[in-house]
């Protein structure tokens, strides 16, 4: 179990404790947080469940691998920065209790 | 409907031998009869073979799952043009023209990028205003208490003066982007003005003059925000105009994925609501839920009936042996109504847990780069809609294309009540 903090585009912020095992898109979507849309369904294949990772964390939650499928998708998507994740490809750990991950202005 | 009246599709569709089931028949979509056919398939073989049906030897991939999987493996499933490209007809070689859709990464990705801010969240934001003026003036427009089509008055009129936004494209030429969208998709066996190959390209011929010329006119000027001078300036792009047969693909894409699609759902969506009043009810009752309904239409249209991808390695789908070279169709419109992928699929439900669990705009890296303004064109609709209008009536079954490729409605009689 790990408490993660969502923080909307617009600032609102979500703390839930997403269970170890599930992503870090599947803590948003079981928790109705709004701005992750995922629209397929954890598959790495559409890009819209796209987060910045937070600057104390993107050391240990790493960057997707240059030539991977979601290096691939993220290029695609709107808005993305050296901190863009796709959140369905990070797998929480009991290690990230207190990330925080921002949302984007869209999801695309 | 062109089925006589004796003929039972469901029937047909279970007792036919597995072998000789051919979901490519376009009239099975004009006729709307497919479903009993891929029902049967995703029952019984979902990653169906049909050799030498009516466009040839392929693969339908029917399940959910099997689709994902094809559109999430570019390296062994290829879009491109050469083999064939992204539809199930094989047009002569010389006919097969390249366009972002339908070549592989990495080439795909430099073009694609060059459009794709047209599309981004600040650029939707920007045209949301100018797509709302244009709703209500559409609306405002429509006449009370007698048949009209909707498809001439509201679904054609909004795509394509959506159209002339994205390609800063004259409003009084408007009619020539629906004709070449048309022309650019037709099926040469449907019986309309495209009877060849040759035809079409005779048409299209006059959209390559057309946008040559503005090229040109936009290259010398400082970049616009439109889709030929973001082409025209991109360094990935900036030489497509040389190249007329790419450009030409580019167009035509570009012409078909901002206009058709979204013609058929503003169609589709008001046909839904009117075979499923429960639903068209709790739409009144809750406009709020429009957003979550948009996707729902989407999905219940599918206005994409396929999408071809040709194997360039062996390998396996869903237990079966795909071969180098086979032709593989991933029918989106089966994969929305799959049982394992979605709850109650057969059920038109506006307000669905997930709504954009669908296969509509496809996935992986072809996945539908105008998905999210696709989607504002018709929640604005809707809004506007339901502001004016609690009621629209369907006076007849709407006439549908003969077309395997893209499940288009050409004509839909309706009436708003006075």
């Amino acid at each position: 179990m790990a408490k993660i903090t969502y923080i909307e585009h617009n600032g609102v912020e979500h703390s839930v404790d997403v269970p170890a095992g599930k992503s870090v898109m599947q803590g948003a979507v079981d928790n109705n947080i709004p701005g992750i849309d995922a629209d397929c369904g954890g598959e790495c294949a559409c890009a819209t469940c796209h987060v910045y990772v937070d600057a104390a964390w993107l050391d240990r939650i790493g960057l997707p691998a240059a030539g991977s499928q979601e290096a691939s998708m993220l290029s695609f998507a709107a808005v993305t920065q050296p901190d863009s994740r796709l959140s369905c490809q990070i797998t929480v750990t009991d290690a990230m209790d207190g990330l925080v991950v921002r949302m984007p202005e869209g999801q695309h | 409907m062109n089925a006589p009246v004796h003929f039972d599709p469901a029937s047909d569709a279970f007792n036919t031998p597995l072998d000789r089931i051919d979901v490519s028949n376009p009239r099975l979509f004009q006729d709307d009869i497919y479903h009993p056919y891929f029902e049967r398939l995703r029952r019984e073989d979902p990653v169906h073979y049909r050799k030498d049906g009516m466009y040839g030897s392929f693969w339908s991939v029917t399940k959910f799952k099997d689709i994902m999987a094809v559109e999430t493996h570019p390296e062994i499933y290829s879009s491109a043009a050469k083999l064939g490209g992204i539809s199930i007809t094989d047009r002569p070689m010389e006919f097969r023209r390249s366009s972002f859709i339908s070549m592989d990464p990495p080439r795909h990705d430099e073009q694609r990028k060059v459009v794709s801010p047209i599309v981004a969240p600040a650029n939707l934001n920007n045209m949301s205003g100018i797509i709302r003026e244009r709703v209500c003036r559409v609306l405002d427009g429509l006449p009370r208490g007698e048949t009209f089509d909707w498809v001439q008055r509201v679904s054609i009129e909004l795509t394509t003066l959506m159209l002339t936004t994205l390609f800063d494209f004259p409003k009084a030429d408007r009619a020539n982007l629906t004709y070449w969208s048309d022309v650019g998709t037709a099926d040469v066996n449907a019986g309309g003005i495209v009877d060849s190959e040759e035809k079409r390209l005779e048409i299209l011929g006059e959209a390559l003059r057309t946008f040559t010329a503005m090229w040109h006119e936009r290259a010398a000027k400082p970049p616009g925000f439109d889709l030929i001078s973001m082409l025209a300036h991109a360094e990935a792009t900036k030489n497509l105009v040389n190249d007329p047969q790419e450009f030409l693909g580019n167009l035509t894409l570009l012409i078909v994925g901002g206009n058709d699609t979204t013609r058929n759902s503003m169609s589709g969506g008001l046909w839904a609501l009117c075979k499923h009043p429960a639903e068209y009810q709790k739409l009144r009752d809750n406009p709020g839920l429009i957003p979550s309904m948009v996707p729902e239409i989407i999905r219940w249209q599918s206005p994409i009936v396929h999408m071809r991808r040709t194997a360039v390695a062996d390998t396996e789908l869903g237990g079966k042996q795909i071969k180098a070279g086979d032709k593989v169709v991933m029918w989106y419109i089966s994969g929305n109504r799959d049982e394992d992928s979605i709850d109650h699929p057969n059920d038109f439900i506006i307000d669905r847990a997930r709504p954009r669990h669908h296969l509509s705009f496809g996935f992986g890296v072809h996945r539908c780069v105008g998905n999210r303004l696709a989607e504002m064109q018709l929640i604005i609709l809707w809004e506007e809609i339901m502001k004016r209008f609690p009621r629209i009536e369907l006076m007849e079954e709407p006439k549908r294309i003969y077309s395997n490729f893209i499940h288009g409605i050409s004509e839909m009689k309706v009436r708003i009540p006075e």
